[in-house]
Formats: structure tokens, sequence, C-alpha cells
């Protein structure tokens, strides 16, 4: 089954009937559980080996959380840094500034075509279709990208963005595109991709990378990536742009020994990835790469995200994506059903943070809670905390107001809860209800007024209330023994 | 020692024998039990519904309730995790805050009470069967209980214990998630239970009756044969 490209914000309404339809998908279901299983559980193996495992990620989240509290002065620092480097520094607030600001420079390059590597920020920011709006060729280079540019749809996840389709889905999708024989074979299928990528690395006018840590005292940006596109991306073009979020800063290179150790092995279950290339302004004279180097620091709502110490916490991710490969929702839904650039947990918490809970407010509901994604999480995010502090943040505003029958009763429930004269009440009333609950004809037609009920039993047998409650029994004892 | 018991409502009200079986299991142990009838709720609920003055209503009226308490042991990991979120829950009202953070640390779920405070682990009881045992997420993942029920189980006489590959997987109950997308709460339980049935089985247990609610309610549909059994239940199984 295909996943057209979405437009993100006009479906964040539509998760429920989302998951459902992926649920329905079994070619989909089967991909993400082979991948996810495969991936989480290098990254058990990888974790294992590192006995103070524990201690950095208390490190990263010291370390992240101090940085936080001084977001502007590291990325002053950042800037100055960078510019006595070379590197011409922009500020974006906003997704159209960074646009806008991207747009410029290529027109001033008179770039046609842009080769990118792998990037969650200019997905965020929607780069693509804006620059081919403009008239650019935009061409994705990461091998998972490309997948997805040729297939018109989204990444559906933060590190493996075609992690729902299967090698069979990408054959066809190259013979239908590239024209080439329908294959099955990674090999064959990675060789198609890099001969036609080579060709565009050739010809591209510009390269657009993002970065996983910006390092305030040296003004220089570190890509992380395995298959070397992001290092043709970033040196064959006259022109590089790498556009950053501003939570991407870390004070010092040295703190990278933390953050080295911890993204590597929660991503991909990797000690270290394939290439690290830390970039530090533009060629020097008679050296090759770029002639300009320009960074865009992006805001687009992360520096609201500051002012409070709990959405702060979630500015420390450093987008490894483990939270979504142990996440038993994102398991069995994929990353499409979210309907955000960011699927999963980090991506339920983030997504309301940064677009606002009134749009995104199914998403923090999207989670049992089970906890399993904060066990993972590098940085230490205590995630299951965030979603129940959205949680209520949605019911405080209007979008949570259109749920009127679960206010109203939870509101019984807690007048129920809180004496226990009511509280007998209640229970006396759930007795009242016993015979209808017993009989199945009855809690069926019971069912139709109680929606609830309807969502439990279609699937799951409902236990009725007991005929005598712990409470009675335990009072029926007592007057026995006394 | 002296031990009153939070019976949580979902046991009150749905699994009263799970009740009665904790303080069968309790006075084995030596313990002397009260109930105060004043208890409600820990306001989860409302609590992870996002409703969080009605979650403070519940928990209000059951810290009343049993605060004067040496000790409180509830049947539940789920509950007893959420007496651990009351002082957050009362952030903003310091004389609630105060009577909450006072509190929380005298709750125990009950395997963690047997084994960590009482040192006890030999019940006596008897349970002839294999069982395989459901870490409930609450209690795994905020209160770290994972070797003590599994150190009860193993005194029980005729139970055998199989462990299940997916024994720390969510079940997918999550309170009002359950309802509110029921076909995804369904599809994490079915592949929580996948080859469970194959190795043979004959329970299934656990130390939350929510988690029970949601595996019997499918195995029952599914016309399985698997019974979805209490720690308790089994603990207070067999001559005493």
């Amino acid at each position: 089954m295909s996943h057209p490209a979405q437009d993100h914000s006009a479906n964040l309404e539509s998760f429920p009937e989302n998951a459902r339809r992926a649920l329905n998908d079994s070619q989909l279901r089967g991909a993400l559980r082979h991948a996810t299983g495969v991936i989480d559980e290098r990254r058990g193996q990888a974790v294992e080996r590192v006995a103070c495992w524990q201690e950095l990620r208390e490190r990263a989240k010291t370390l992240k959380a101090a940085t936080l509290e001084r977001l502007d002065h590291w990325l002053e620092l950042f800037e100055r840094n960078a510019i006595a480097r070379g590197t011409q520094v922009h500020w974006a607030r906003d997704a159209a500034e960074a646009n806008a600001i991207v747009a410029r420079l290529a027109a001033d390059a008179g770039a046609r075509t842009l080769v990118k590597s792998k990037s969650m920020t200019t997905e965020e920011i929607g780069l693509n279709q804006h620059l081919e709006e403009l008239g650019h060729r935009v061409v994705e280079t990461d091998l998972g990208e490309y997948i997805i540019q040729l297939a018109g749809e989204t990444p559906s996840h933060i590190i493996v963005p075609a992690i729902h389709k299967t090698r069979a889905e990408i054959g066809e999708l190259f013979h239908r595109t590239l024209g080439v024989k329908d294959s099955k074979d990674p090999k064959e299928l990675t060789a198609i991709a890099r001969e036609r990528l080579r060709e565009e690395f050739a010809r591209a006018d510009m390269g657009i990378s993002g970065a996983n840590f910006a390092i305030a005292e040296t003004g220089s940006f570190l890509v992380l990536e395995n298959e070397g596109n992001a290092r043709l991306c970033t040196s064959l073009p006259r022109v590089h742009v790498a556009l950053i979020g501003i939570e991407k800063v870390i004070p010092r290179l040295a703190d990278l020994e933390v953050f080295l150790r911890l993204l590597p092995r929660s991503g991909t279950g990797q000690h270290l990835t394939s290439y690290q290339t830390l970039f530090s302004g533009p060629r020097a004279a008679g050296r090759e790469g770029p002639e300009e180097l320009h960074v865009i620091l992006l805001d687009n709502g992360r520096s609201a995200m500051l002012s409070d110490s709990l959405s702060r916490q979630a500015l420390a991710c450093i987008r490894c994506g483990a939270c979504l490969n142990v996440c038993p929702v994102y398991g069995q839904i994929g990353g499409h059903a979210y309907a955000s650039v960011y699927p999963g947990p980090i991506g339920s918490v983030i997504t309301p943070m940064l677009q606002g809970v009134e749009q995104a407010h199914h998403l923090p509901f999207a989670s049992s809670l089970c906890g399993a994604c904060r066990d993972v999480c590098p940085v230490g995010i205590d995630l299951p905390a965030l979603l129940l502090k959205l949680r209520s943040k949605v019911r405080q505003g209007s979008a949570g107001s259109g749920d009127r029958e679960q206010r109203r009763a939870f509101r019984l429930w807690s007048l129920a809860m809180s004496g226990p004269r009511r509280y007998g009440l209640l229970l006396r009333a759930l007795r009242l209800a016993r015979p209808l609950l017993e009989r199945p004809g009855a809690r069926s037609r019971l069912a139709r007024w109680v929606p609830p009920l309807a969502a439990w039993t279609a699937a799951r047998e409902f236990r009725p209330p007991a005929g005598r409650s712990f409470r009675e029994l335990w009072r029926d004892q007592e007057a026995k023994d006394s | 020692m002296k031990v009153s018991l939070f019976v949580t409502c979902l046991v009150d009200q749905f699994r009263p024998e799970v009740g009665l079986a904790t303080v069968e299991v309790l006075r084995r142990a030596g313990c002397d039990v009260s109930f105060d009838p004043g208890q409600t709720c820990c306001g989860q609920p409302a609590y992870n519904a996002g409703y969080r003055a009605d979650a403070r209503a519940a928990a209000r009226q059951t810290i009343q309730s049993l605060e004067e308490s040496e000790a409180i042991v509830l049947p539940s990991g789920s509950c007893t995790a959420m007496t651990r979120h009351w002082p957050e829950l009362f952030a903003d009202d310091p004389q609630w805050r105060e009577r909450a953070e006072a509190i929380a640390p005298k709750c125990h779920e009950l395997s963690s009470f047997l084994v960590s405070v009482l040192g006890c682990t030999e019940l006596g009881a008897r349970f002839p069967g294999r069982v395989s045992w459901h870490d409930a997420c609450h209690g795994l993942r905020e209160l770290g209980i994972k070797s003590e029920p599994r150190a009860l189980l193993a005194t029980v006489d005729g139970l055998e214990l199989i462990e299940h590959e997916n024994s720390e997987r969510c079940c997918g109950f999550g309170g009002t998630f359950s309802v509110k997308f029921p076909e995804l709460s369904v599809a994490m339980l079915d592949r929580k239970l996948e080859g469970l049935q194959s190795t043979g089985v004959d329970a299934i247990a656990s130390s939350d009756v929510s988690c029970l609610m949601q595996i019997e309610g499918r195995l029952a549909r599914l016309g399985s044969r698997l019974r979805a059994l209490h720690l308790a239940e089994i603990l207070a199984g067999g001559a005493s």
C-alpha cells in the first residue's frame, strides 16, 4: 500500500483514523516489526558493552540542561566563532524565514540543482516543497530519503526514513520511477541509487545539510552519517548551507566525548557512524571544498519551549529515534499515522510544543504511558511525564472541550471518589447496571449509549462489576468475627 | 507488623477476590491487616486523562483515609506508582504536597512489600500449573519491580514459571487509551500474547488488575483456556 505525501498540519486531526488504517496494512506492520526489532536489538547489544552507560546518560542530561539554561550565550558564542572562521550565520525565527533565506542563497548562487543530506529540520520547515515551487531541482541523497522522495512521501522515522517499506516495494518503486529492472536485492538497489546520485552530486550547485551538534567554542558543527553522501553534498557544490535548530548547540568540542558515545549506539546500534564530519568554515585558499558556508540557526517554536522547565527538557533530544523503536504504539502503526514531522513518543511531545496543543491534541494521548521510551532515551528525557503534562494542557485548552462527554464523566467520577458515601452510591449504581452488563444482548444495547463500552467490547469481553465489592465483603467478615 | 490495605478501586469493584487474597497473604506473612473504608481511588484514571483537578479530588480522599498508617500495601504496581506522583500532583498546594510527600514512601506494592520490606518469600502457597509472568509497566519501569514477584513464585509448590520473551511488553491497556484507541490497544496486546499459547502455560499472572482485565477480556473473546491471575490469588492458594 502506498502512503501519499502528507500535508502535516492538516492531518494532525486524523490520528485515530490514520492509526486504524495503518493497523489494516499488514505489509507496513511486517516491515516495521522487522526493522524496529533489529535496530532495537542492535542498540541493546551496543549499550550493554558500555559499562558506564547510565553515567553517560546522566552527564548528557546535565550537560544539555546546563546548556539550555544559557542557550542565548552559547548561540552567540557559536555565531562569533563561526563568523571568525568565515562562515556566514543567519537567524530564522520560523519556517518561512528559513525557507526564504535558503531560497535567496539558492538564487544568489544561480543554483538549479540542489543536493541534500538527511535532515529532519529541513523536513520540519518543508524546504523541498518550497524550493521546488521556486523552480529548483532538489535531490535527496541519503538512500532512505532518496527512496522517500521517489515515492513522493515523507519520512516515517527520524533515523530510518523508509522504515515502513519492504525491499520488494523499493524494488518496484525503482522499477517504476527509474526504469530499471525490478529487483529485491539491497546491493543491486543501492548500486542503482549510487549511480544515479553520482550524477546529481557532480552537477549540483548547492549542497544542503543539517547538523547533529553545533559547537560554540569553535563555531563548527558536526554531521554524522553512514553513506558518505553528506560529505559529497558538502564538498562538491560551490555553496554549502546547513540548517541547524538552535537546540543543537553544545558548549565545547570535548562535550562530544559524551554525545558521540550516546548517539550512534542509540540510533542504529553502531559504536560510531561510518563518517563524522566537522565543518569549520568554507575552504581555505588553495584547498578543496565549498567557497561559501552558510549556517541558518532555526528557532521555529524552540525558544518558547525554553520558558518552562518541563518543555525545556524536550529540547535536549538528540534525535536518535530510539524511543520510536521501542514504542509499542509506533511499532504497530509507524510514523505516518502521527501525521507530524517527528513521530513516535518524542514526536508526540515536541509536535504539540512546536505547533501548539490545539492542533496536535491527539498526539499526547497516542501512548499507553508504558515508559519504555524513557528507559532508552540517551539523554534521560522523561517522555511519559511530558505527555502527561501535555494531556493536562489539552484539557485546559479549547481542543480538549471537544470531548465534552468525557469531561462530564470525569467530573462525576471525581465527585464519587471524593467521599466514601458518594463512592458507595457509585458502587450501587454499578450494581444496578450489572444485569445489563452480564447479558450479551442487553450489553450490546447498552453499548450503543455508552461509547467506551462499545469500544471495549468490539474485541474484548467486559467483566461486569462484582456482585459484592471488597469493602462489603470485608464488612461482612468483620461482623462475623466480632 | 501493622499494615493498612489500599485495595484500589478496580479490585474493590471488579476483582474483590484479589483483595481477599491480598489480606490472606499479608496475614500469612504475619501482618495485622486493617482496611479503612474511607479510601476510594489513587486518582490515576483522571491524572492520565489530563484531568488533574479531578485526580486531586480522589487522591485527597484516599490520602486522608490512609495517612495515619505505618505501612500501606497495594495489590497494584500502577496505583503504587501513582502515589509517587502525588507530590507533583499537589505541586501548587503546599499543605497537601506535604501530606503527599509524607504518605508516598509508606505505600508499597504487594510483592515488593513482602520481599523487600518483610524479607519474606516463603508463604506455603500451592498452585499446580505453568505460569507466565507479565511485568506490568508501572511496577517494572517506575518502581523497578522485576525480581520480587519471581522470588515469590519460585517458592510456590507445584508452580512452574515459564519466562516469555514478551514479559516486559506493554499489554496495551493504558487506562482511557484502551477505549480511546481500541484497535490499537488490542493490537498491542495481541503482539504481547503472541507465542504465549505455544509455551503451554496454564495462566498469565501479574500484579495489576488493570492489565489482567485487558488480558482476560481478550483471551475470553479469543476462546482461550488461559487464565489471567493476580499474584495474590496464586500466593493465597493451597493450604495455609
